[in-house]
């Protein structure tokens, strides 16, 4: 397994949260990818965003003003 | 074989939607369990059909178009889901069973009540019973958009102004309508659109749906398994996952969504402009020929591409054999499922009636054949 490193994890309540800020993000080319929600995290949708911690600005700030919903967002070590 | 039953089902899909459906079964894991690259892609393919649905309804919310395998399950989720013991529920006498049956279960089961919109001798409703029948019970108005043995079109905006006036939800069956005429959810009025996916919108068996504008809430009809929220004892609150338990079928889905990019590409103004101009075509090659009636309103501008139609003496079943038979018509005859609109009409003593349905796939030729074999039988 590789190192754990800290990660920007955003969660969602459901699958279609998910993969409509999966969409979003590629058509904006904003950073990240779809993984499983980690452990450390409590989702009710076992799918999650992932990015570098330094994005956590970008992003929010993109998808609170596209108005795309999410349940939570932290930082976890994995 | 000249295939005229579309009301039923559209047997001629676009090619790619039997292709996508091959595909997704060769490639797809289950969407919404799990995030390796096959759940994923079945995830998106469900998320993409959303979208799609969402935009040819204008429902604002894709999250809120909810998959069932077709109608009837819809229209058995909105329904149930909708109404409160004791509701009473005004709805009209041109629907199909799978409006009806939940109805009179809610009657017969939660102490509801029903009033039913009568129609005239064209079997046209008749809208100011809409609102003499409303009553402090009234909860919601269930009907459908078109009317699947005459394909007389139902005017929504009317009817949901009414709704509107009086607080009242309004359900719509879309069975008949989906693929086949334009609807704007917003522009109609419309709370629950329930459609299915394999009549005009030209997808897969047991693909279907209901849109739901933001605001309505509908209790689960049926729980279980959803992929999140797995330590939760109950369904999920949120949409679409409240309404969706059980795996979907994703790959009827993905031909459905083939089907909407074939849609999108036509053109559904072009589309239903082709079908209005055959069941145009079939109507006036049958509506003189002696011995013949043709049900429902050929005066308005919009309608499905139906017509149906009896032969003075002839039971509906014997005609369609004989056409199935002799001429490899393929067409529907009978009760339709609509049993409430044969009695309006006085077709349910004749043994229903003979109904010819069009799609974008059929052609003069097909349609000239079909009225070649009415005339030849009447005559006989």
């Amino acid at each position: 397994m590789r190192a754990k490193a800290p990660a920007l994890i955003i969660s969602f309540a459901n699958v279609t949260e998910a993969l409509a800020v999966e969409r979003f993000c590629q058509e904006a080319s904003l950073p990240g990818r779809i993984i499983p929600v980690p452990r450390e995290v409590t989702a009710g949708c076992g799918l999650a965003w992932k990015a570098a911690p330094e994005d956590r600005e970008a992003l929010i700030g993109a998808l609170d003003g596209a108005g795309l919903t999410y349940e939570g967002v932290c930082i976890v070590n994995i | 074989m000249i295939y005229l039953d579309n009301a039923a089902t559209t047997m001629k899909k676009p090619p790619q939607v039997a292709q996508a459906v091959v595909r997704a079964m060769n490639s797809m894991g289950n969407a919404s369990r799990g995030a390796h690259r096959e759940a994923l892609t079945a995830s998106r393919v469900v998320y993409d059909t959303r979208v799609k649905l969402a935009q040819l309804f204008n429902c604002r919310r894709p999250d809120h178009v909810v998959f069932t395998c077709n109608s009837t399950e819809a229209l058995n989720i909105a329904i149930a889901g909708a109404l409160d013991p004791g509701d009473h529920v005004v709805t009209t006498v041109l629907e199909h069973n799978s409006v009806l049956r939940p109805l009179y279960r809610h009657e017969a089961e939660r102490g509801g009540a029903l009033g039913f919109v009568r129609c005239d001798a064209l079997g046209r409703p008749i809208y100011e019973d809409f609102e003499a029948l409303i009553t402090p019970r009234t909860r919601a108005i269930v009907c459908t958009h078109a009317s699947n043995l005459t394909g007389n079109i139902v005017d929504l905006r009317r009817v949901s102004r009414i709704a509107k006036a009086h607080g009242l939800l309004l359900i719509v069956d879309a069975s008949q309508t989906a693929g086949a005429v334009p609807i704007d959810m917003e522009e109609l009025g419309v709370d629950v659109l329930c459609f299915t996916g394999h009549k005009g919108l030209m997808g897969p068996q047991g693909t279907g749906g209901l849109c739901i504008r933001e605001g309505v809430e509908l209790r689960p009809w049926k729980v279980g398994g959803s992929g999140v929220q797995s330590y939760s004892r109950t369904q999920p609150a949120e949409y679409p996952t409240r309404l969706e338990a059980g795996t979907l079928n994703s790959h009827g889905i993905a031909g459905l969504s083939a089907a909407l990019d074939y849609i999108r590409e036509t053109g559904l103004d072009r589309i239903a402009a082709g079908e209005s101009s055959l069941m145009r075509r079939l109507y006036e090659g049958v509506r003189d020929i002696p011995g013949v009636t043709v049900y429902g309103d050929f005066t308005a501008a919009e309608r499905t591409a139906i017509v149906a139609l009896n032969l003075d003496g002839y039971d509906s079943a014997a005609v369609a054999d004989e056409l199935s038979e002799r001429y490899d018509i393929a067409v529907r005859p009978g009760a339709h499922c609509a049993p409430l609109l044969h009695k309006a009409l006085g077709t349910d003593l004749l043994g229903g009636a003979v109904r010819f349905s069009i799609s974008c796939f059929n052609t003069e030729e097909e349609i000239d054949a079909a009225v070649r074999a009415v005339r030849e039988l009447a005559e006989e």
